[in-house]
């Protein structure tokens, strides 16, 4: 039993890193998008390592711990997405060094063919 | 001593964000700020040990006041358009 | 040794907090601080379930359910809103 508590504390530390790593990302990143991919990708990994190391500890709260986990693993990803649309639509200019951007090579290929 | 530093750091971005608030330009930045203070409003409560008080502060003061505004906002830019 | 391991989670939280905070203040556009709102959202859904384990009171984790689902209304509207789609 004492090992799975340890375990749970570990687990909890690496997923508040990943928290970390996310704001690290949000602040350094050049281009909005950028933002969004490392921001969200990260903040949503290192809560879902936080829960399941509470969920470790305290094995009798597991319910409605993997509840949470669940609605955060189909809910985070879908926001990130329509913030991602939202700011292609909007025209926020990417960064210099971006190589190819297949969404905007698409609306051009629709309007060139209406 | 830990929960009390915490509680102060908090405080301390509350103080920012209702600064940030009151005399940003843009509103809808403005609109957002203040649902960083009800974010920070209910982390505080849960510390205190109240979390009906953080319930209602999360449901009302983050979530519905920023629906609501933005949807006031939109109904703006609306009649704007059409004039 | 658990608790021990715990607080200083709960230091590197609050830590990453003041992070976001400071992209929220230099952000040039709209999309930037509701991104920044996005993870102050999710990373503090994890400090209350910390919380949770602190005070040893279940309770707490029903704050961060209803916590998550709202929050998540509010990010869709407001990326509806820029996307003239409301």
């Amino acid at each position: 039993m004492e090992y799975l508590e340890i375990i749970g504390a570990i687990v909890t530390l690496i997923g508040a890193m990943f928290i970390l790593f996310a704001g690290i990302g949000l602040l350094r990143m050049p281009d909005i998008y950028n933002r969004i991919q490392a921001g969200t990708k990260a903040s949503t990994l290192g809560s879902m390592l936080t829960l399941l190391g509470i969920g470790l500890i305290h094995p009798d709260w597991l319910l409605k711990i993997v509840l949470l986990i669940i609605f955060i693993l189909i809910s985070n990803p879908v926001s990130s997405h329509v913030l991602g649309r939202a700011a292609h639509f909007i025209k926020v200019p990417l960064s210099s060094r971006t190589a190819v951007d297949k969404l905007a090579e698409d609306e051009d290929r629709v309007t060139q063919s209406k | 001593m830990m929960y009390s530093l915490i509680i102060i750091v908090m405080s301390l971005i509350m103080l920012v964000m209702a600064f940030m608030a009151i005399h940003h330009k843009n509103l809808q930045v403005a609109v957002i700020a203040s649902g960083i203070i009800s974010l920070f409003a209910s982390v505080i409560y849960i510390f205190l040990a109240a979390p009906d008080v953080a319930i209602t502060e999360a449901s009302i003061g983050s979530a519905l006041t920023v629906v609501i505004f933005f949807y006031v906002l939109n109904k703006i830019r609306q009649s704007d358009d059409t004039k | 040794m658990v608790n021990i391991l715990l607080s200083i989670a709960l230091g590197i939280i609050v830590i990453s907090f003041i992070l976001v905070i400071v992209r929220f203040m230099l952000g040039d556009t709209v999309v930037d601080r509701v991104v920044a709102l996005d993870v102050l959202t999710v990373s503090s859904i994890g400090l209350i379930v910390m919380l949770a384990h602190f005070f040893g009171r279940v309770i707490y984790i029903d704050v961060s359910i209803v916590y998550g689902i709202l929050s998540f209304i509010g990010v869709i509207v407001i990326a509806k809103f820029l996307a003239k789609s409301l």
